[in-house]
């Protein structure tokens, strides 16, 4: 049935739900059941990990179909199916979610500390939603598995987050549902006119250029707040400062990512005539997302907030790419994403170390901490450097294919995204000084102990792929090479085909 | 031999950054010396075997980015212009780092210094031996980080930090017109790799981009990346800032990396760049103005460090604008020669720095010449050389550099020619003003400080010294090869001369006054300071006093940092406050707090008729009404 020759995509995808069910089945002492709970969603966490480089190994590279795929019937009457199946466009993203888990596991071990059970439930329920979102090939199970990532995340920052919580994950909550309502409704009129919910079906028969647009917007609505796009990116600051480090990793790390992927999977090859008319206006969006956040990110004080307003930066780069249509920026965009995956995962865990020891998140709190933590900073430089997209760590080539496609578009295009070079290096350098040279003037920060060996068992996977990514793209590019090729040609037999018929009919 | 010369100061990097704390200051300042010295032993033989065995190579080592017909990967490629680069690189920086040793003793935190020092190297050599356009813009990145990190060596000052920064914002400005140098390269010839883009030159000579020939666009982009590499004019402030970094960080910067790159760029891209003629025209402004510029702030400066910048500064100024006027060869030699003596003249000043205690301002020093004789005689040949006079090494590439302005016959060579002398006569004032403040006269240190002052211990004094014998030898050795009768063959097409350009055979034929006119120059300036420093002494604090304005001007470096701070610094942090406070505090979240606030009270009204939560209720009523919406829909389709 597929190359593992077991459902491996429902094992990876269910197995922490499992996971998550034997945990709240733990009964006995406090103590217990928060020990127990960290070491079954540790190794629940760590085998999904394990299955899922089965996806790494056995792919088959030089196909751009959908691979070992899933199908079971599920509301045959209706034309919906549990229908799941990987492309080269997805399959990394299921590892990003399986690779991050687990460091998210080993990073909240200590700093949790009541109701541990609940929160690792709550995190390995996440990963089954976000693992199942991207191997969905059905739309009814994509959206499903996109709502679902809603509940454990805002249980996350409503419960375990810091004091403003109730009101960054209420506007979290309405944010992105405001944003899938829309997109339900699309879903089901397109259900509607098709009489199914098979996405590969739906691309293959194409949507009447009559109702791209409406339908694209309503795809675009949950897909730019997840992303987030400016201007409604205000609630990933309030959601960021105010969860904890481990949901703030797996926010910035894999759920930013549902929007970018969503385009790519749905919006690009099922309205192409809608995306290739609004192009202009999301470059518009994604240019001032780039410029204005960095901006912004210059006027924080808050070590989270700023990253991040970067992170909607880096985001910009990615919305602009995939609307560049071509091949370099589709690959850039998806390589963005996964380099911004692993950096910006891996600056807030470094915010989370700090604040670990001194439980604050303010800049100004801190300074000097180089000359107590030398292996932290050498570790925070290194995932700045990456933030500013330095040649020869993962971000740089991401936003070097981007600007590359962007000036094919327009020469301001890329000028826009460049500038983001130049004030990325200005806001994270900013923090990095701030935050890590100059003299230590407060008392409690001479005492900080450097790294303990959970936290650098935390950072060495993530030190090694950034710098894996950024030295040796090809690994991962190859991954979805085929994929975005047929991507591109696609799009453009689509939109050449309404070129075409156009002209026909004006003359 | 030619991957050891670019990757052994890469493992000394990590030795001594990764082991450092495990074995010891000693263990790791000395494995990266010893790096740097088996690759100055691959890098120099690599030299001769490349261009003097005319045995050019490209070792490619792996794929780097390939997706959808944009390639490129890591090779070093061996050309005789990099190979030039290579043996002078690795050379200097050997050189550096073992002074480094006897300079850096008493740091504590040695491994680190040792390690970012040979990254410094590591990533230029990468810089220059690139084949494509992306592995450059790699090294040429990786020289930025690599000097954040040394100028902020000291990262608890707050000025090295901000000199740190700055430089690397700055260089960032250069960077971003790089990148969209490269984009633009990549859309018009379809590759980055040099062979295939030099050889594509000819097919898009009329191509066009937003209404200008795409090649002069392209070349502009490059160029206005070199400028900030380069400290050009406009882009250059980063480079006086830093001197913040330990002084052997301001040889290696000055001398053998970073600042080189920008000159080594356009070099590399001549192919190109003979086709722009308006954008050699724009290099040979840019060039000759930071050359007189540089020099005029130079002449004023107090700190020992500061007035060598400049004076690096001013140089780059000449090796560009004899890149545009077509004599890349003069510019490459230029190069050459000037990072034997700027890293003899810096060095020179760090063993000055380290006789005078730490002192660095040119007005506390004074009157010992006797106590640091070796010192004293290598700043001479520096300064020597620097000045251009006869037999030194300066002398032979910075004559050929004003003989090819001279020979351009067009309007901005001829600029550049006559700011170019006038810089000359300036470089020999403000090189010979340095000597007779440090060295000559009345002590003006305190008594401590000058009961202190001894000369540098042995393993600062080699460098020195096999710094100097360079600085007096590489012209009269060299010159044949790089702009003589034997170019030709020397650099075997690595560096290209469009067929209309003349320009090597050309500066052979200007008239007798022209080669002699810098040699008067220099003399005349020496002259000059002596007469202003050593006989009258008096009369340089009149003439700043009588001219105030003026003097303040070059004092406060033409107010570049001022007229920045108020157009970019300042704006753009008000700019970050308004957007943040008013733009997504006040306007976009102002709009859905304000709904929410309204339902709120709306609520607020309701519970007084139901009892319970609020949200609770407000969400039953949402899925409820998603369901009831789609059921109906469902209904009425089915």
């Amino acid at each position: 049935m597929n190359a593992a020759g077991f459902p491996i995509l429902s094992l990876v995808t269910f197995l922490p739900l499992a996971g998550a069910l034997i945990i709240a089945l733990v009964r006995g002492e406090e103590r217990v059941i928060a020990s127990n709970a960290r070491w079954t969603a540790l190794w629940s966490s760590l085998i999904a990990f394990g299955l899922s480089l089965i996806l790494w190994f056995r792919f088959d590279r030089s196909s751009a179909e959908l691979q070992f795929v899933e199908r079971l019937d599920w509301l045959p009457d209706y034309g919906v199916a549990y229908a799941m199946g990987v492309d080269g466009l997805s399959v990394l993203f299921v590892l990003l979610c399986t690779a991050l888990t687990p460091l998210c596991v080993l990073a909240s071990w200590e700093s949790i500390e009541h109701r541990v059970r609940e929160y690792m439930a709550a995190f390995l329920v996440l990963e089954s939603a976000m693992v199942g979102f991207f191997c969905a090939t059905d739309l009814l199970l994509f959206f499903l598995f996109f709502e679902m990532v809603l509940i454990p995340m805002f249980l996350i920052i409503g419960i375990w987050g810091g004091p403003r919580r109730v009101y960054a994950a209420f506007k979290f909550f309405l944010y992105t549902l405001a944003g899938s309502l829309l997109m339900l409704l699309a879903i089901i009129f397109l259900w509607h006119n098709a009489g199914t919910t098979d996405i590969p079906t739906l691309i293959q028969t194409g949507v009447d250029p009559r109702y791209q647009i409406w339908l694209f917007l309503a795809f675009f609505a949950a897909f730019a707040v997840k992303v987030p796009m400016w201007p409604v990116h205000t609630w990933l600051p309030d959601a960021h400062v105010e969860a904890p480090t481990a949901g703030s990793v797996i926010l910035a790390g894999v759920l930013l990512k549902l929007g970018g992927y969503g385009f790519v999977r749905l919006s690009l090859p099922l309205f192409p005539h809608a995306a290739a008319e609004l192009a202009p206006l999301i470059f518009a969006l994604s240019v001032i997302a780039i410029v204005y956040t960095s901006f912004v990110a210059l006027a924080q004080e808050d070590m989270k907030k700023l990253i991040a307003y970067s992170s909607v930066a880096h985001m910009g780069i990615v919305t602009l790419g995939i609307f560049t249509f071509n091949h370099q920026g589709l690959s850039g965009a998806v390589f963005q994403m996964l380099a911004h995956g692993v950096v910006s995962s891996a600056l807030f865990l470094c915010v989370g170390v700090l604040y670990d020891r001194v439980h604050s998140r303010d800049i100004a709190r801190y300074g000097g901490v180089a000359k107590v933590m030398p292996a932290f900073a050498a570790v925070f430089m290194l995932f700045s450097m990456a933030n500013v997209a330095l040649p020869g760590t993962a971000n740089f080539v991401g936003e070097f294919l981007v600007i590359v496609s962007a000036m094919r578009t327009n020469f301001w295009l890329a000028f826009g995204a460049a500038l983001g070079m130049v004030l990325g290096a200005a806001y994270t350098l900013w923090l990095y000084r701030r935050v890590a040279f100059g003299r230590i003037t407060r008392e409690d920060l001479k005492g900080l102990l450097d790294m303990s060996p959970r936290e650098h068992a935390v950072f060495a996977p993530l030190v090694l792929l950034v710098l894996w990514m950024g030295v040796y793209p090809q690994s991962f590019l190859s991954f979805f090479e085929t994929s975005v090729a047929a991507l591109v040609q696609q799009h453009e037999a689509a939109v050449g085909a309404a070129q075409r018929f156009a002209e026909t009919v004006v003359r | 031999m030619y991957v050891g010369a670019v990757f052994f100061p890469l493992l000394g990097a990590c030795i001594s950054g990764f082991l450092g704390r495990w074995i010891g200051p000693i263990a790791a300042r000395w494995s990266t010396v010893v790096c740097m010295a088996l690759a100055a032993a691959c890098g120099v033989p690599a030299f001769f075997d490349v261009a003097f065995g005319h045995n050019p190579a490209t070792v490619p080592i792996a794929a780097w980015i390939a997706t959808g017909g944009l390639e490129v990967s890591w090779a070093l490629r061996y050309d005789t212009l990099s190979a030039v680069m290579v043996g002078m690189v690795t050379f200097v920086s050997f050189l550096i780092h073992l002074y480094s040793v006897g300079y850096m003793a008493h740091d504590p935190t040695q491994p680190r210094f040792f390690a970012y020092l040979s990254l410094f190297t590591f990533m230029m050599l990468m810089l220059v031996t690139a084949d494509n356009l992306v592995q450059l813009f790699f090294g040429w990145e990786g020289v930025g980080l690599a000097s954040y990190l040394l100028i902020g060596y000291w990262y608890e000052r707050e000025s090295a930090n901000a000199a740190a920064i700055k430089a690397f914002v700055v260089n960032r400005v250069g960077d971003l017109f790089f990148m969209l140098g490269v984009a633009l390269t990549f859309w018009t010839f379809g590759s980055l790799e040099f062979t295939a883009i030099f050889g594509a030159v000819d097919q898009h000579l009329g191509d066009r981009f937003l209404g200008v020939p795409a090649l002069e666009l392209i070349a502009v982009l490059l160029f206005l990346g070199a400028c900030g590499k380069s400290a050009q004019i406009g882009l250059h402030t980063w480079l006086p800032d830093a001197m913040e970094g330990p002084t052997p960080v301001s040889a290696l910067i000055h001398a053998a990396t970073m600042v080189t790159a920008g000159v080594f760029l356009v070099a590399r891209m001549s192919p190109l760049f003979e086709y722009a003629p308006t954008a050699l025209a724009i290099v040979t402004v840019v060039g000759a103005a930071t050359a007189f510029f540089a020099a005029t702030v130079g002449c004023v400066q107090n700190d020992i460090k500061r007035v060598i910048a400049y004076s690096t500064c001013s140089q780059l100024g000449y090796m560009f604008f004899a890149a545009g006027v077509g004599a890349y060869q003069a510019a490459i030699f230029h190069l050459f020669t000037h990072a034997f003596f700027k890293a003899l003249l810096f060095l020179g000043a760090g063993s000055v720095i380290h006789a005078m205690s730490d002192e660095q301002d040119i007005r506390k020093m004074g009157g010992i010449w006797t106590r640091v004789p070796v010192t004293y005689a290598v700043m001479w040949v520096g300064s020597l050389a620097l000045a251009g006079i006869p037999i030194f090494a300066g002398y032979y590439s910075k004559d050929a550099i004003l003989e090819a302005a001279f020979a351009s016959h067009s309007a901005t060579g001829m600029l550049a020619f006559l700011l170019g002398l006038v810089a000359a006569f300036l470089t020999a004032f403000y090189s010979w003003r340095l000597l007779i403040l440090v060295f000559h006269g009345a002590p003006r240190a305190d008594e401590h400080v000058m009961a202190h002052v001894h000369e540098s211990p042995l393993v600062m004094l080699v460098p020195l010294l096999l710094l100097a014998a360079g600085a007096v030898l590489t012209g009269y050795l060299f010159a044949p090869f790089f702009i003589g009768h034997a170019w030709e063959e020397f650099w075997a097409g690595s560096i290209h001369n469009a067929p209309h350009n003349h320009i090597l055979h050309d500066m052979h034929e200007v008239p007798a006054w022209v080669p002699l006119a810098p040699t008067v120059a220099g003399f005349t300036g020496i002259a000059l300071a002596y007469v202003l420093y050593m006989f009258a002494p008096g009369v340089p604090e009149r003439l700043a006093a009588t001219f105030r304005g003026f003097y303040l001007f070059l004092l406060n470096k033409w107010y570049f940092d001022e007229l920045y701070d108020a157009i970019f610094v300042r704006p753009a942090l008000a700019i970050a406050r308004i957007a943040f406070r008013v733009g997504d505090q006040r306007i976009i979240d102002g709009v859905p707090n304000g709904a929410a606030a309204l339902a709120v009270d709306a609520a607020r009204g309701a519970v007084r008729i139901q009892t319970g939560r609020v949200a609770s209720y407000a969400f039953t009523m949402i899925i409820g009404l998603v369901l009831f919406v789609s059921l109906l829909y469902l209904g009425t389709t089915r």
